[in-house]
Formats: structure tokens, sequence, C-alpha cells
């Protein structure tokens, strides 16, 4: 495991790294040579096709999974997001978003965070009497309120119904506007990426096989198009 | 008989989910005086069982020398209890009893906690834990006195071997069954391997240990019951073999009674615990 400090001298400074990465479940190599930059306060979003090795890119970069090659080098230990919410059962909400967090004012914090994400009067209360988007809200600001550098996020909409989802989609940018961290988004749905990201990658045969940064129209157009639906973005979604 | 489809069918939907109030709280009605009438029902039988019983002993059918009336061990408890010998000896048992738990249950929690964590540890110990597991404990008591005489020592012992193995086992249980991704969630937020351990292992199988305690009780009584109807000088046990030799089955039924009364006392302190503890628990107190 290489998780290197990053010199912070660089004027950009990046979220994180990769280099020449090489991973292989014993003969079968996922990912070989890809190479990755993620910017502080860049929504980077990942597609490609089912087993093409996009949570084992995401697990590398959390420091969940070794690696067999190259180089990662964040800042700091990243935030993740899973599919499911994994709230812990035998917490209150707000000790859940408090979980490892490392501050005299714990519950203050985590407060705030559930606040951020409309659950500021839910904190006394038990994971199992959450909704699954309440649930993942609270994953949400369980990682937020870290601060990180690096929020990485493996579907962690795709259990949801779709108007939940894209109730979620402006919160998730509302949050990373106010955060600025670098996101990687990995994602299935192609209208997600477009909607969330500035940068939308495809990995195919273990490295990023295309790219493609999203231009500010098919953005407007999309959100012009949910606001006639009755979805409306409390953000107007930046060219 | 549409209507009668209906209502199956609605309830067989709430039965399914019997977390969610919203749904289980409207049919509750009609089911509350159902339920208040199964439950005299279900106190009917002991009382009649009871009443039967005292009349018969009243009508001379029922030997004293073989069982004596309700009414007589009532009258017996409240002698026995106003002469200050049968809380005497209420204390002693109860003290042995705690002791053997308090060791047992430390024996068997650390060595669980040791066996859940590591792999080394359960190659070590668990199978030699599992073959001694298979001799019915009470068995071992006739080598118990051999080491020990049947002193004090004999019987915190029994009790104590009673209780270190549904604690052990419950224990690694409740440390294997934790959700591997709720491990992995502690190591991306960061956490230490002790705030591992207090956050996350040891609440996932608190209710596995739980379960274990209650188990443990059980046992520890009938270890208890066991060591002290063989020699004995103190104690409920005592009191009931120094009965036998005086034929006084009224003092052996009282001993009988407050054993089961003790038991069930300990079941419910076990289960209030488990309802303040796993208030989250949708299985348990429906806390919120
Ligand atoms: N623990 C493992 N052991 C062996 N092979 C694995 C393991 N985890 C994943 N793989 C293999 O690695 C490849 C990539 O898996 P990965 O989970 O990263 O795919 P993915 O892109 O996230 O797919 P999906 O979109 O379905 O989630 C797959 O072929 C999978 O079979
Ligand atoms: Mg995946």
């Amino acid at each position: 495991m290489t998780l290197h400090v990053a010199p912070s001298s660089t004027a950009a400074s990046p979220a994180v790294v990769v280099t020449h990465l090489y991973r292989a479940y014993g003969s079968r190599v996922v990912i070989e040579n890809l190479n990755l930059r993620i910017e502080r306060g860049e929504f980077v979003a990942l597609l490609g096709e089912s087993g093409c090795g996009k949570t084992t890119l995401l697990r590398a970069l959390a420091g969940l999974d070794p690696i067999d090659g190259g180089r990662i080098a964040a800042p700091r230990r990243p935030a993740v997001v899973f599919q499911e919410h994994r709230l812990l059962p035998w917490d209150t909400l707000w000790r859940n978003v408090a979980l490892g967090l490392q501050a005299a004012d714990v519950r203050e914090r985590a407060a705030a965070a559930l606040a951020e994400v409309g659950l500021g009067d839910r904190l006394d209360d038990w994971p199992r009497n959450l909704s699954g988007g309440q649930a993942q809200r609270v994953a949400l600001a369980r990682a937020l309120v870290q601060e990180p550098e690096l929020l990485l996020l493996d579907e962690p909409f795709a259990a949801l119904d779709a108007l939940t989802r894209i109730r979620m989609h402006h919160l998730v940018r509302e949050l990373v506007a106010t955060h600025r961290p670098g996101v990687l988004l990995v994602t299935h749905d192609v209208d997600e990426a477009i909607a969330l990201a500035d940068r939308i990658l495809v990995m195919r045969d273990g490295r990023i096989a295309f790219e493609h940064r999203t231009s500010g129209a098919r953005s407007i157009a999309r959100a012009e198009l949910l606001a006639e639906l009755g979805v409306v973005a409390s953000h107007p979604i930046p060219a | 008989m549409s209507n009668l489809e209906q209502t199956a069918s609605s309830v067989a939907f709430d039965a399914a989910q019997p977390s969610d109030n919203a749904v289980s709280r409207a049919p509750k009605v009609p089911f509350e005086i159902g339920r208040r009438g199964l439950l005299l029902l279900s106190w009917l039988a002991p009382v009649v069982l009871l009443i039967v019983w005292e009349l018969l002993a009243q009508a001379g059918w029922l030997s004293p020398q073989v069982l004596p009336a309700p009414s007589k061990v009532l009258r017996t408890a409240f002698k026995l209890a106003a002469s200050g010998s049968l809380l005497n000896d209420l204390g002693i048992s109860l003290l042995r009893a705690i002791g053997g738990f308090t060791i047992g249950a430390s024996i068997g929690f650390a060595l669980g906690i040791l066996v859940g964590f590591s792999r080394i540890a359960e190659a070590a110990i668990d199978r030699s834990v599992q073959m001694i597991r298979a001799i019915p404990f009470l068995s071992l008591l006739p080598l118990v006195i051999v080491w020990l005489g049947v002193g004090e020592a004999e019987k915190i012992f029994l009790v104590a071997l009673g209780v270190t193995f549904p604690i052990y086992i419950n224990t690694t249980l409740g440390i294997r069954q934790i959700d591997p991704k709720l491990i992995e969630l502690g190591r991306v937020q960061g956490l230490g391997t002790l705030d591992l351990i207090r956050r996350i292992v040891l609440p996932g199988a608190l209710p596995s240990i739980l379960t274990g305690v209650r188990y443990a009780l059980a046992t520890a009584w009938l270890a208890l019951v066991v060591a002290e109807t063989i020699g004995a000088q103190s104690g409920i046990g005592f009191l009931a073999m120094d009965a036998r030799e005086f034929l006084r089955t009224d003092v052996i039924v009282l001993t009988i009674v407050i054993y089961a009364l003790i038991g069930v006392a300990a079941d419910a302190i076990a289960r209030t615990f488990e309802r303040r503890l796993l208030a989250w628990h949708p299985n348990y107190g429906g806390a919120r």
C-alpha cells in the first residue's frame, strides 16, 4: 500500500494522483497501467460496463485493498460512501455521523452535518427508522463531516427510486459546492454522470479508455427538463 | 367470502413487516381483545391445577408426605422467613451463584473475545474448548468433589464451569456474525483497533452475548441445585436435603418454588438488560 503525502507546494493541489496503477486478483488482471488525476473541487464520474474494475479502483483509492503496482498519491484518507448505507444499527444518527471523528465538539459537528442533509431534527433517532434515501443522506453526512479532500462514491444512489435519486443529485451538488472535495463517482447511470460531473471517464480493459468534459449546454437542457417535471434544483447548475 | 380473503391477506402482509409501525397499527384493535383473552386462558390451567391440588390435600386424598397443600407450603415459608434461617440460606445460595457466575462469565467472555478476534487463538483454543463442552458438565461433579472436597470452592467451581461455555460460544458466535462491511466501514472512517472493538465489534456481538448470558443463568442455577444437594451445610439445597431426613415435604416443595422464583427473577433481569442495551434492535424493546 502506497499512500504518500503529496507536497502541498503545487499550485493546484490535486485530491488524488494515480500513476501506472496495476491490480490483479490472482491471474486475472483488473487494472493495468491506469493513470488518473482528480483536482480538489473537481467532480469526476466513472462509467464502465459491469465487472470492468470500477469498484476495484475505488477500493484501491480508499486504501481498502492492496495494489500490485504503481502509485496512489493522496493527501489524506479519503471518505467513502458505498452502495449500501452501512449505518451502525446500534448507534443513533448523530453517533453514526460522528464515527471516527476526532474533535472536541463531536456532537455539534455531527448535528451540523445532519442538518446539511436535511435530517437535523433526527439526531437521536435510530437508523432503522429511516427510509433508504434518508439513510443514504446520513451516510453522505458521515463522509462529509470528516472534511475529506477526496470523496469516493460507489453507486451510492443505485438502490434509490428515480425521484429520490434526483433529489440526492441536487443535495450532492450543493454539498460538493460547499465542501469542495475532489469527487470520484462510480455509476451506471449516464444521465447521472452528465448531471453531476465536470468530467466523465469511461473505464475499459483496465484503464481509462475515454474522457469527456461535460459541456454546460446539455446539463442546462436537462435541468430545464427536470424543472418542467416538477423537480426544482435549489442551485442552478453552473455552465 | 371476498371480505374474509381480504382480511387474511392483510394479516399476512402485516406479519411480513413487523417493524412497519404504520401498517401493523391499523388492525390492532380487534386483536387486543383476543390477546387479553389468550392471556387469561393461559393462566387458567395453572390456577385450576393449584386449586385442585389444594382441595385434594384438604380432603385428605393427598398424603402430606407425598405432597403438602399449597397453603401449608405458604405457612412454612412465613415461619422459616420469620425465624431468619430462610433468608440466611437464600443469601448463601445467591452468593454462590453470583460468585460462580462472575468467574465463569469472565473466563467465557475473555476466551470468546480472544478466539473471535484471533485466528491463532482460535486454532489454539477452540477445539479444546469444544471438546470439553461435549462433556455434560454435571458429570464432572464426582471428580470436582475429589479435587476440591464438598466446600464452597466445589460449588463455585461447578457453577463457573456451567456458565463458561454458553458465554464463550455465544461471544465467539456474535463476533463472527458481525457484518464485515461494517468492519470495513470502521476502517474507512479511520477507527483504530480499540475503537473498532468498542464501536462496532462489541455492540454487534451484544445480542448474541446476552443470549449466552440468559442461557448461562439457567445452567448456573442448575449447577447450584446439584452442588447444594450433594454435601452442603447451608443454602437452599441444604434446606431441602435436611428436610428430606424428616420427611418435611412442605420445606422441600418450598425450596423447589424458591429455586423456580429466583430462576424467573434472574431471567427477568436479563430481559430488562436486553431491552435496555438492545433498544436499537427491532427484535427487542421497541424503543425509538
Ligand atoms: N475479491 C475478488 N476476488 C477475485 N476477483 C474479484 C474480486 N473482486 C472483484 N473481482 C473481479 O474483478 C473484476 C472487477 O470487479 P469490480 O467489482 O471492480 O467491477 P465493477 O466495475 O465495480 O462492476 P459493477 O459495475 O458490476 O459493480 C470482475 O471481473 C470481478 O469478477
Ligand atoms: Mg462495482
